[in-house]
């Protein structure tokens, strides 16, 4: 595998077109195989196919790989291998939507063709010249795909290329989205249903309002959208505003949460304000005094676009980022592996995570210990206020951290809240890039930081989330596909007369029997999750609400006295208090606010780390993380078998299962008591089916293609790694026994 | 307790739940030396704190008295490396002091100076109880004499450990040559030889093997015979000296093995430096000489390299992190580098041995710091057996102590010359290295992170005979197993606290860890453990830990149920015989 003879001082060229020549692959004289194709969803056609295409093996240096037939269908790109599938078919964790050789046409990120030994980005003028002999594929779920064109008919292979390149780059329109054709039955009443809070009626925002104790107004005036079509169809907004109408809406405070004292966190878009227009001035300060009014008068505002890195710094750090996992080769592993660090810092993308998590945790400071009114802003307001204020609740709502909480604050901030999908995620191929930035993905990275620091206070799995930023890109979703609440139902309402079979049928993200059948969806759930402690009805206090208690943390030590109530009588003052502390906005100077963020979160650190309350990041550089899981899972050179996370959590879900099955057997035993049937989700299966040696990669259970050999992966080129060039490298080891040997 | 005892305490400072309850816990043998009051302790991440100071011999104890909760600062004098006056004494007669640890963690005091010139200072008194070996006196090792329920000098036991790998054999057999220390001084009494290699062989290779340090067999493999087989470089020189006696001793290890025709020799090396001891008399095996023998370089890097990089990490680490640069930072130590090469080094060995059943010769210049390294982490790789907490108790044993890494002269224990060249991290890398495995294999090693700690904190501390001198017949001369106490006796005495609860013993499995940098992790819980906003966390282990628990008692409950269930039948068989009951499935115990 690689050759010892200077330990690796030379180091292997890049073999980047080593090709196998047709003769070393046995498809001479093989009986005329019977034509494949793959198993077509419902709804789902093929447009074009090509044989025998060769797809390269990615964990290998040697271009080799297996033969087999390309296909374009108007929902992916799939490889069927002509070989016969191997034994291990029944993964425990499969998609039912697409395999292992399948690429959702919204996953291609981009397409690069290999015309003669030089590898080009494949753009729409590309595509209409001669193919290229090898085609790669990077997807936005990380995978890489290798395909080579050379051993089929020229004819199929030129189709094949241009088909993919259309359909995977070129713009489209929405309706041409896979889920408009998508034909899944719909699944049947389904417990997302009964417990995904999908914000989408005036019942879930009054229960959400009584949940969280607050004293605000339902506003049910956009129900047709005739307020604005980029404010949700229902929201919520301090009671004190009058006027709705002015400005289409502009500069509205819109609810998020309230805090158990009585403040809460609103976000409202707030577009520039120019010299001239002292009028939206006004407005503004209005509306800055109605949030105020919510509790105690106090305010404080915040500009996110100021403050925070903006949609285009976010979009091209991660492009940056992401080119750290798309690995072709193992050459190109190792290389990049000896600037690893360097290269992750030189791309932001971790600092701008921790740079929102730091604004959540400021947020979060303002709410729970000076118990103010916080205002977040941004131009539109659908951005980066989704993902702080989604943050700061996190952190502050234990709800939230439990899968159905969860997915509620997706809907609640994100998909009711108007967060532009469509454009952010690029999904219909615009060329105009202002739109396109992962602010979603963003998010998930974040809460994978809160996951990763605070395991047991989330009922949910990295895994979860892994999946979640993946499915992003399966275009059979309705989730994900809109840019407001007004857009869904324009397009839905459009849409739905052409389909012949009744209503269009698209299933939220939430229905994860889409994709997973109960026992995959086990991987949701974390093993490690501590469920709080259910006290006896007796015991229960009952004029306590839920929310309050579940914040059980120490607050009175953090609370300052109560000496905002002299405001009361001085408007006047209090306008310009206000305006003051809108312009000197927090972070006026950078070292003096973090300072004090810094304190609160020390202040959190010493005492007893309560899961159930509030739940702080540490921001300090080592704590900072790649999302191993996510970012790692397809390359396999950093696969540890029988080793990584995984090795830890199957056996917790193991033990788990055990407990849970002797809960079981007590309560079918113990015929005195009521059974009393037990709601929580519990791991219904015997996890450890699978192999019980200890023999799992670290990429479980996302790594289809590793059941490799068992060998190491032994790291080439090392010598370039180190150059140690101080003299101290060729110092003698013994100090002494220089004297001696000269 | 952990409060008492010889444990190195785990946080910068302390809190003291009772303070009420004065002072510290004294070890037997353990006495004051001088206290002082009102000095200043300025750190770095509280601001300055004022309290008394109290030097005994074998600890520096700080104990706030102005802030609530009350503080405490306690750490054994083994793991200063520096204690020395900054500047002059201010206006006020305010003398400032910095103390240097080996854990990578500096301390500031501030004291007054004595009126009474006669009297000396706190400082004084903790600089020379600091470095007894250069005040002429002996380390707290020797005159501490806790008894423990086990003796941990009778943890390695070279006949039977070789044994257990079932030697001696047709091939190999034990040699007396060293039995006192005559063919080589830093060499253990009992090796192990090819048996077609006379002692008076053996003398004749110890001429040509740097220090005498000659090839001998480490471990075998149970099933392949491929050996792990250690030694020091050649003494080839300029001229390319050839030694016809060490050529006959490696094709004889070639032929121990009859799986394999090959031999791999495995210097630890960047080939530059190996090349370059060629002039001062030293050097490496020639492919001419020893046939069928191929020569690979690690490319690892000499002591001096490695204590520039952990220098470098503790500027990183301590006291504050630069948070937006942390990452190049890091990168720029090359910490993480050397481990990883390390690693990779290993990784290499083991693989020759269990996918090509060959067998190895390992060695670097000297034999005592990068060859322990690569055997003993190749030797974690491929057996279980060191996996456990006493089988790696007894690779450290074998591999470090009995075969001579120079732990006195790499630590210095005791020695107040800090600036010593022959000071290197090696083992703590060492440890660093086995620490990185057990993250990526959490369930296949027997102990915890913990117990790697304390390894580390009584390996400065001077607290036990364990890690002293540096080579097994300095430790028999200084009668170092009679007089002080081992460390194993200590941890074996209460293992419960150094057990990973996640553990499952698979007695064949090999490892081979990943070695990539991305893959690599900052030993945060122990580089960075001092800042207290980088709270050690192991909720795993705990959450673990709990359902074990949960499962006991559900187990328990299930059972009397059982029984209860059937005496109940018991009674009413006659009635109803046939009486279907469900049977419960036994829950599968493998932990």
């Amino acid at each position: 595998m690689l050759s010892l003879g200077s330990g690796g001082a030379k180091s292997t060229k890049p073999s980047f077109v080593s090709y196998v020549t047709p003769e070393e692959i046995k498809s001479e004289k093989d009986p005329p195989k019977q034509e494949k194709h793959p198993d077509l969803l419902p709804g789902e056609v093929e447009f074009c196919s090509a044989n025998p295409i060769l797809k390269y093996t990615q964990d290998d240096l040697s271009q080799r790989g297996v033969f087999g037939t390309l296909f374009c269908t108007n929902f992916r790109v799939t490889f069927i291998s002509d070989e016969k599938p191997q034994e291990k078919t029944d993964k425990t964790f499969k998609n039912k939507l697409y395999g292992e050789n399948d690429i959702p046409l919204m996953c291609v990120d981009h397409i690069y063709g290999v015309y003669d030994e030089k590898r080009k980005l494949i753009t729409g003028g590309l595509v209409k010249n001669k193919y290229p002999s090898k085609m790669i594929i990077h997807c936005k779920d990380l995978r890489v795909f290798q395909f080579s064109l050379t051993f089929s008919k020229e004819e199929d292979a030129k189709k094949i290329f241009q088909g993919i390149a259309h359909h995977c780059l070129e713009e489209k329109s929405l309706k041409c989205v896979f889920a408009f054709s998508y034909m899944g039955t719909p699944s049947p009443e389904m417990q997302w249903k009964q417990e995904t809070v999908m914000f989408d009626s005036p019942e879930d925002w009054t229960q959400e309002m009584k949940r969280t104790k607050a004293n605000c107004r339902l506003v049910t005036e956009n129900e047709n959208f005739e307020l604005s079509q980029r404010l949700p169809k229902y929201f919520v907004i301090p009671l004190t505003i009058g006027d709705l109408f002015s400005y289409q809406g502009k500069g509205l405070p819109i609810w998020c949460w309230s805090h158990y004292s009585g403040c809460a966190l609103f976000k409202a878009s707030f577009p520039p304000v120019t010299q001239e227009d002292g009028d939206f001035q006004k407005h503004l300060d209005t509306m800055i005094n109605a949030v105020a009014h919510n509790h105690l008068y106090s305010v404080k505002t915040e500009d996110l676009s100021e403050s925070l890195p903006n949609i285009q710094d976010i979009q091209q750090s991660y492009n940056k980022f992401k080119q750290f996992f798309l690995i072709e080769n193992s050459t190109d592993f190792w290389l990049s592996d000896v600037k690893w660090f360097s290269s992750l810092e030189s791309s932001g993308w971790l600092d701008i995570i921790r740079q929102c998590l730091q604004k959540a945790v400021e947020v979060v400071e303002c709410l729970e210990k000076d118990n103010t009114n916080v205002l977040i802003t941004e131009e539109e307001g659908t951005d980066l206020c989704c993902v702080i204020s989604s943050l700061a609740q996190i952190m502050l709502d234990p709800y939230y951290r439990t899968l159905m909480g969860f997915q509620s604050l997706v809907q609640k901030e994100w998909v009711a809240g108007c967060h532009a999908f469509l454009d952010r995620c690029n999904h219909l191929h615009q060329k105009d890039k202002e739109y396109h930035s992962p602010v979603f993905l963003l998010f998930l990275e974040c809460v994978w930081q809160l996951v990763h620091q605070h395991s047991p206070a989330f009922q949910f799995s990295e895994t979860y989330l892994t999946v979640l930023s993946d499915s992003v890109h399966v275009p059979v979703f309705s989730t994900f596909l809109f840019n407001s609440s007004h857009h869904r139902e324009s397009v839905m309402k459009a849409e739905s007369p052409l389909a012949q079979s009744g209503p269009l049928s698209c299933p939220t993200v939430w229905d994860w029997s889409v994709q997973f059948d109960s026992k995959a969806q086990n991987f949701f759930f974390n093993p490690l999750y501590l469920e709080k402690v259910k006290h006896d009805r007796a015991v229960r206090k009952p004029h306590k609400p839920k929310h309050q208690r579940n914040l059980s943390l120490p607050s009175t030590a953090f609370k300052t006295p109560p000496k905002k109530g002299f405001f009361k009588d001085e408007t006047d003052s209090l306008k310009k208090m206000l305006r003051v502390k809108r312009l000197s906005r927090w972070r006026g100077s950078p070292d003096a606010p973090t300072a004090t963020t810094r304190e609160f979160f020390e202040s959190w650190q010493h005492r007893p780390l309560d899961y159930h309350g509030l739940l702080l990041p540490c921001l300090d550089g080592p704590a900072v993380h790649i999302w191993m899981q996510r970012y790692l899972r397809w390359i396999p050179e950093v696969y540890i078998l029988g080793g990584g996370s995984v090795a830890v959590m199957t056996k917790l879900m193991e033990l788990l299962s055990q407990v849970q099955d002797l809960k079981r057997v007590l309560e079918q035993r113990d015929s005195s008591q009521a059974a009393k049937l037990d709601h929580r989700p519990y791991f219904q299966h015997r996890l450890l089916s699978f192999d019980s040696s200890g023999r799992l990669s670290s990429s479980f259970p996302f790594a289809y293609t590793c059941y490799r050999s068992f060998k190491p992966i032994i790291p080439t080129g090392l010598m370039q790694s180190l150059m140690v060039t101080d003299s101290l490298a060729s110092q003698e080891d013994e100090a002494s026994s220089v004297v001696s040997f000269v | 307790d952990r409060s008492s005892g010889p444990r190195v305490s785990d946080t910068e400072l302390r809190v003291y739940k009772d303070p009420s309850k004065d002072e510290l816990p004294l070890l037997p043998e353990e006495l004051v030396q001088d206290s002082a009051k009102d000095v200043t302790y300025i750190c770095p991440f509280i601001g300055p704190v004022r309290g008394s100071l109290t030097v005994t011999n074998y600890r520096l104890f700080f104990r706030c008295t102005d802030r609530e909760p009350v503080f405490g600062l306690d750490l054994p004098l083994g793991g200063l490396s520096r204690v020395e006056k900054i500047g002059a004494a201010s206006s006020r007669g305010d003398v400032s002091y910095g103390v240097v640890c080996k854990d990578m963690r500096n301390l500031r005091f501030v004291h007054k100076e004595p009126e009474n010139s006669l009297k000396k200072s706190v400082f004084e008194v903790l600089m020379k109880f600091a470095f007894p070996v250069s005040n002429n006196m002996s380390l707290f090792a020797f005159e501490y004499k806790q008894v423990f329920p086990e003796n941990g000098w009778k943890v390695y036991d070279p006949l039977a450990e070789y044994k257990r790998q079932g030697l001696p054999n047709e091939s190999w057999r034990i040699s007396k040559v060293n039995d006192h220390y005559e063919l080589c001084d830093s060499y253990p009494a009992t090796l192990f030889v090819p048996v077609t290699i006379t002692d008076e062989e053996l003398r004749r290779v110890s001429s040509f093997r740097a220090k005498g340090r000659i090839p001998v067999l480490s471990w075998i493999h149970p099933e392949s015979q491929a050996a792990v087989v250690r030694a020091s470089q050649t003494m080839v020189g300029q001229n390319g000296r050839r030694c016809k006696e060490d050529e006959k001793l490696l094709q004889a290890i070639m032929d121990a093995n009859a799986q394999s025709h090959k031999l791999f020799i495995f210097d630890a090396r960047p080939s530059v430096n190996a090349a370059a001891n060629k002039m001062k008399g030293g050097g490496f095996e020639s492919e001419d000489a020893y046939q069928n023998a191929e020569l690979v370089f690690l490319d690892i890097h000499n002591i001096h390299v490695m204590r520039e990089s952990l220098r470098k990490l503790k500027d990183v680490v301590y006291p504050n992190i630069e948070e937006s640069h942390w990452l190049s930072n890091l990168e720029s130590t090359h910490w993480l580098e050397h481990i990883k090469l390390i690693l990779a080094g290993a990784l290499r060995i083991a693989d020759k041995v269990e996918s090509g059943k060959t067998s190895v010769v390992v060695h670097c210049s000297d034999g005592w710091d990068r060859t322990p390294q690569l055997t003993s982490l190749a030797l974690i790789m491929l057996d279980s057996h060191y996996r456990t907490i006493r089988g790696f108790q007894i690779l450290l044993e074998k591999e470090w102590l009995s075969f001579g890494h120079r732990f006195q002269q790499r630590v210095g224990h005791g020695d107040k010359n800090h600036t010593d060249a022959d000071r290197s991290p090696i083992f703590l890398q060492f440890i660093d290295c086995v620490w990185q495995m057990t993250r990526q294999f959490p369930a296949a090693f027997e102990f915890n992170e913990y117990f790697l700690i304390t390894i580390l904190d009584h390996l400065y501390s001077c607290l036990f005979g364990t890690f002293l001198c540096n080579s097994e017949q300095q430790r028999l001369k200084e009668e170092v197993p009679k007089r002080t106490v081992s460390l194993w006796s200590f941890v074996n005495s209460q293992l419960e606290e150094f057990v990973n609860p996640l553990y499952v013993h698979y007695p064949s499995h090999v490892l081979f860890p990943t070695v990539g940098i991305r893959h690599l992790q900052l030993w945060v819980s122990y580089y960075i453990r001092w800042n207290p906003r980088m709270r050690p966390q192991e909720p795993v282990h705990q959450r673990y830990k709990e359902l074990l628990a949960k499962r006991a008692e559900l187990q328990k409950r299930v059972e009397e149920l059982q029984r209860e269930a059937a005496n109940r039948m018991a009674s009413s068989s006659s009635e109803r015989a046939g009486s279907p009951t469900r049977s419960i499935t036994p829950v599968q115990t493998f932990v």
